[in-house]
C-alpha cells in the first residue's frame, strides 16, 4: 500500500522526512505557493468548504477521499504512483537499460526544461479561470470548478518536487519562478501561449477542460513513458486527475448542448438566445477556437527538438510500450501534411522528427470521440446539425501552416478572405458579450441550475444532483 | 430465476478516459470505438477501477439472468437500466412454508401485515431458496465475544462473489447445515439476520456478515461458527419485507436488542454513518448484555461518535454493579424518549430474545404515562403506520 503521510507538513509517499535537505527546501517554497494561492486562487473562497476528492494513497483504493474541505486546507502534496519492478527505459537510445531514478547529466537542461514547461501550464489555468467562480451555473458545477483548481495546484506540486529534488539550485530557482509569472502578464506571462487567454465564461472553461487538458493528458502520457523514472510515476499519479478535467469539460458542454436542443426543440426555432440559451453555430465557433489554439501547444509539425528528448529517452510516444516497432526509429518514416502550392500534400519524413505531429494526431483523435458524443446528443433530439472539428491547418500561429489562411473545411484561402470572414468561424465579439451576459450571478441553491445548461445525469460520489457540493460560512 | 450481479459502465457518462482498463488487475476492462465494456467472466468484483474513475460510470451493478457479452455492451447508447439481461425473466418465487413459519414466529407480536416503513426502500426477497440456493464463500470468522466468557458469538463475513444477493438492512438469509438428522431427513432451515448495511461490508463489495451465537448442541449455529475463510455455503433468501429501516434522513429510530439481536441495528448504524452523516433524525439504541465482554461489537460501538448514535449499554452480570436490562435503561431516557414518541418521525425496532418484549412494552407504558401520552393509542398506530417493528426468538 503506497500511502500517503498526512501527518507531515508536506504530505507524500516519497519518504520526505528521510532527506532533511529537500524536506527543508520545499517547505521554505510552501509558503510561497500558499500566497500565490491566495492571490491568484478562485477568488473569494477562503471559508466556502466544498465537497473535494483527496487522494490518501496511491494504489487504486486509496484514491477517493471525499469531504468538505476549505480548499485553502486541501492537502497538496507530493504523490508518485507505485513503482514499477524493474523498469527499463522502454526507447531510444537507451532502451532496454534500466530506467533512471537519478537524472543523467548530460540530459539535465533538457529534461528541465520539459519539467518546467509542464509544470508552469498548471498554475496557469487556475488563474485563468479564477473569476468563474462568480458566475456559476450551480453548486454542482463549482465544486467541479475548485476540484479542477485544487488538482491543478498538487501537479504544479509534483513538478516541483521533482524540480528540487533533482535539479538542485537550478530547479529551485525554476519553482520560484512558476509562481512570479502570472497568465495573460504583459511583463512575465505563462511560457506557453493557450494558457495565457483569458476563460472568461464557463463555455469557454467547459471547451479549455475538454480540449487543452486533454493536450495535458497527451503530454503527461508522453512524459509517463520516461525513463527518468521519477518523473513517468508523477505523471501516472497525474493523469487519473486530468481524466477528471476531461470529464468536467466533455460533460459540461454536453449539458450546454442538451439544454440548446431543449429549448430548440421545445419552441421549434434555431434562434434560442432570445430564451438565454447559447446557440448550437455558437458552440461550434468556441469548439474551433479552443481545437486551434490548442492544436499550437504541440509545437512544430517537423521538429528535432522532439526527436532529442525521444532518442534522450526523455519523453516518448503516446502507449509507447503498446506500439509494436523497434521503438528507436532510426530507419522509420512518418507521413505528414504540407502545405503545397495552395494545396496539401502527405509527406514521409522521419519518425522521429515526427513525434509532435503524431502526438497532436492521437490527441485530434481522442477529441473527436468526444465530439462524436456530443453529436449523438443532437441527434437524439432529432436536429438536422453537426458538431464538426476544423481542419487541422484552421487558425493555426505554429507550424507550417501559421504561413498559410485556411478555412475550417481545410480550403486554401487568402488572409483577406480569412480577416472578412473570421466571425462566421470563431467566437465574435458580439458572440462573447452574449455568452457573457448570460453569466450573471451565481447559481448557489442546492438542485438549482442556470437556464443555459441541463443538469448533469448524475452526481458526485453517488450524491444526490442537489446535494450542497460548496457550502458558504 | 437465478440472478448474477454484473459490473458495467455506463456509456453516457463515461468519458473514455482509459483510466479503468489501466487499473484493472484483471483485464477484464477493454473498448472498442464506441464503448468501454467489462467481460462479466473476468470481472472478480475487486472495485480497483471504481475509485480512480473520474466520472462515476465505472459504478454500475446489474442483476441479470444471463450477463449481457461484450458486444451487446460495445452497441449501447445507454445502460439498459431495469432489465434482467438478456435472458427471459421470471417470476420470483415466493418463500417456501418454512421460512414464512419462522417469520412468522419471530415477528408474531406484531402480527402478519405489519407493513414496512413507508420511506424503507423495495427489498428482493426469495430470490434463491433451499432447492436453489446460491453459493457464498466465507470471507472471514471471527469471535468477537471475551476469550474468557461463556458466550460464544461470532462475525461471519460471506461473499458472494459473481452471484446477485440484493439485501437490505434488517433482512434475513436461511441456511440448511448439511448433513442430516438422526433420522435422515434435511435439516431445517435457519434463519439470521443480516448485519451489515445494503452496499456490503466495504461500500459495493458483494458481501455481507453475521452475528451468530453458538448454542451447545446447536446443529445449526455450530455449522456456522465452525466455518473456515474460504468454505462454501449454500445460502437462501433474502428474507423479510417488513423489519426494514426507513431511508427518511429525518426519521428516529429506537433501537432495542440483546445479544445476537443487534445485527440488524449494526446495518443500521452504519448505513446511517455511510450515507446520511448529516442525517437530523436521532439514531437511539438500548443494547442489553451480561458484560461488556459478551456484548458483540462492543469496541466499535465505544467509537461511534454521539452525533451519529445515542448509545444506552446495559449490563445484569456485572460484578459489584446492580444488574440493569435494557427497560431500566429506557426508562433512565424518559424524557428524551418520550419527546420522540410524540413524533410521527419516529419508529421503534426490537430484536433479540423473547422474554425482552413485555419489559420493554411496560417501560414505554410507563413513559408515555408520565408524560401525557398514551401507549395503548400509540402503539397500534404506530404498527400500522409500519414504525413499530419486533423481531425476537
Amino acid at each position: 500500500m503506497s500511502s500517503i503521510n498526512y501527518a507531515e507538513k508536506i504530505p507524500n509517499n516519497v519518504n520526505l522526512s528521510e532527506d532533511r535537505k529537500l524536506q527543508r527546501a520545499l517547505e521554505s517554497w510552501q509558503p510561497h505557493y500558499i500566497d500565490w494561492w491566495k492571490e491568484m486562487g478562485p477568488e473569494g473562497t477562503s471559508t466556502s468548504e466544498v465537497y473535494l476528492r483527496t487522494a490518501i494513497s496511491a494504489e487504486p483504493d486509496g484514491w477517493a477521499q471525499f469531504g468538505h474541505v476549505k480548499m485553502e486546507d486541501y492537502r497538496w502534496g507530493i504523490f508518485l504512483a507505485p513503482p514499477e519492478k524493474d523498469r527499463k527505459v522502454n526507447f531510444g537510445a537507451h532502451k532496454g537499460e534500466d530506467a533512471w531514478q537519478e537524472v543523467p547529466g548530460e540530459y539535465r537542461a533538457m529534461l528541465r526544461r520539459l519539467i518546467t514547461v509542464q509544470g508552469d501550464t498548471e498554475p496557469a489555468s487556475v488563474e485563468q479561470q479564477r473569476l468563474l467562480g462568480k458566475c456559476c451555473p450551480s453548486l454542482y458545477d463549482l465544486r467541479n470548478l475548485f476540484q479542477v483548481n485544487v488538482e491543478e495546484g498538487r501537479h504544479l506540486w509534483a513538478m516541483v518536487y521533482l524540480l528540487h529534488a533533482h535539479f538542485g539550485k537550478d530547479g529551485r530557482e525554476e519553482a520560484e519562478e512558476m509562481l512570479q509569472r502570472r497568465s495573460g502578464d504583459e511583463d512575465k506571462p505563462r511560457i506557453l501561449g493557450a494558457f495565457n487567454e483569458k476563460t472568461a465564461d464557463w463555455l469557454a472553461f467547459f471547451m479549455f477542460t475538454f480540449i487543452t487538458d486533454r493536450d495535458g493528458k497527451y503530454q503527461l502520457c508522453a512524459l509517463a513513458e520516461s525513463g527518468f523514472d521519477p518523473l513517468s510515476r508523477s505523471c501516472r499519479f497525474m493523469l487519473t486527475e486530468e481524466a477528471h478535467h476531461m470529464f468536467v469539460g466533455e460533460s459540461g458542454v454536453g449539458r450546454i448542448i442538451e439544454r440548446a436542443c431543449q429549448v430548440m426543440k421545445e419552441n421549434r426555432t434555431d434562434d434560442v438566445r432570445k430564451f438565454g440559451v447559447i446557440d448550437l453555430p455558437t458552440i461550434q465557433r468556441y469548439l474551433n477556437f479552443h481545437y486551434s489554439v490548442t492544436s499550437d501547444l504541440y509545437g512544430a509539425e517537423v521538429s528535432t527538438n522532439a526527436a532529442t528528448s525521444y532518442n534522450m529517452g526523455l519523453k516518448g510516444r503516446f502507449e509507447e510500450t503498446k506500439i509494436g516497432d523497434d521503438h528507436q526509429l532510426e530507419n522509420t518514416t512518418y507521413s505528414v501534411l504540407h502545405p503545397v502550392n495552395g494545396g496539401f500534400q502527405a509527406i514521409e519524413v522521419p519518425a522521429l522528427n515526427a513525434l509532435n505531429e503524431r502526438l497532436r494526431l492521437d490527441w485530434a483523435e481522442d477529441v473527436a470521440k468526444g465530439v462524436e458524443r456530443w453529436n449523438k446528443i443532437i441527434a437524439k433530439y432529432g436536429i438536422d446539425f453537426r458538431l464538426t472539428l476544423p481542419h487541422l491547418a484552421f487558425n493555426r500561429a505554429i507550424g507550417h501552416f501559421s504561413d498559410i489562411a485556411v478555412d475550417p473545411s481545410g480550403k486554401v484561402i487568402s488572409t483577406e478572405e480569412f480577416a472578412r470572414r473570421r466571425d462566421e468561424w470563431l467566437p465574435s465579439q458580439s458572440d462573447l458579450a452574449y455568452v457573457q451576459s448570460l453569466m450573471g450571478g451565481a447559481v448557489t441553491q442546492p438542485g438549482k441550475f442556470a437556464n443555459w445548461i441541463a443538469p448533469p445525469a448524475r452526481g458526485i460520489n453517488n450524491q444526490a444532483v442537489d446535494f450542497d457540493y460548496v457550502r458558504f460560512a | 430465476m437465478e440472478l448474477k450481479r454484473q459490473h458495467l459502465i455506463d456509456p453516457v457518462v463515461c468519458i473514455r478516459c482509459n483510466t479503468c482498463e489501466e487499473t484493472c488487475p484483471q483485464d477484464a476492462i477493454t473498448h472498442d470505438r464506441n464503448n468501454y465494456v467489462v467481460m462479466a467472466e473476468k470481472c472478480n468484483f475487486c472495485r480497483a477501477c471504481v475509485s480512480p474513475c473520474p466520472t462515476g460510470a465505472i459504478d454500475n451493478w446489474l442483476l441479470v439472468s444471463r450477463p449481457w457479452s461484450i458486444d451487446d455492451q460495445f452497441g449501447w447508447e445507454e445502460l439498459p437500466v431495469g432489465e434482467s439481461g438478456p435472458g427471459e425473466a421470471e417470476a420470483a418465487p415466493l418463500p417456501p412454508e418454512e421460512v414464512s413459519d419462522l417469520l412468522a414466529a419471530a415477528t408474531q407480536t406484531t402480527g402478519p401485515m405489519v407493513p414496512p416503513p413507508a420511506s424503507a426502500a423495495k427489498p428482493y426477497t426469495n430470490l434463491y431458496s433451499r432447492e436453489t440456493p446460491v453459493t457464498a464463500r466465507v470471507a472471514g470468522n471471527m469471535r468477537i465475544t471475551g476469550d474468557g466468557t461463556e458466550s460464544d458469538i461470532h462475525h461471519v463475513v460471506l461473499d458472494f462473489q459473481h452471484n446477485a444477493f440484493p439485501f437490505l438492512e434488517g433482512q434475513s438469509i436461511g441456511i440448511v447445515p448439511p448433513g442430516t438428522d438422526a433420522k435422515g431427513r434435511a435439516y431445517n432451515i435457519r434463519l439470521y439476520s443480516i448485519a451489515s448495511p445494503r452496499e456490503g461490508e466495504r461500500t459495493g463489495f458483494n458481501n455481507l456478515a453475521l452475528t451468530v451465537k453458538r448454542v451447545p448442541g446447536g446443529v445449526g449455529s455450530n455449522y456456522v461458527c465452525d466455518l473456515k475463510k474460504g468454505d462454501e455455503v449454500q445460502v437462501a433468501g433474502p428474507f423479510g419485507q417488513a423489519f426494514l429501516m426507513p431511508d427518511d434522513p429525518q426519521a428516529n429510530i429506537i433501537m432495542i436488542c440483546t445479544g445476537t439481536g443487534a445485527a440488524p441495528f449494526r446495518g443500521f448504524t452504519e448505513r446511517r454513518r455511510r450515507n446520511a452523516q448529516d442525517a437530523t433524525g436521532k439514531l437511539m439504541l438500548f443494547f442489553g448484555a451480561r458484560t461488556p465482554e459478551e456484548l458483540p461489537y462492543f469496541g466499535p460501538l465505544m467509537k461511534l461518535p454521539k452525533s451519529l448514535i445515542d448509545v444506552n449499554l446495559a449490563f445484569s452480570r456485572v460484578p459489584d454493579r446492580p444488574k440493569q436490562y435494557v427497560q431500566d435503561k429506557l426508562r433512565e431516557r424518559a424524557d428524551e424518549l418520550a419527546a420522540l414518541l410524540g413524533s410521527d418521525k419516529t419508529h421503534v425496532f426490537i430484536c433479540g430474545l423473547k422474554g425482552m418484549e413485555q419489559g420493554c412494552d411496560e417501560a414505554f407504558a410507563d413513559i408515555c404515562r408520565l408524560h401525557g401520552l398514551d401507549w395503548a393509542g400509540l402503539r397500534p398506530r404506530m404498527r400500522e403506520e409500519g414504525r413499530y417493528h419486533v423481531e425476537t426468538y
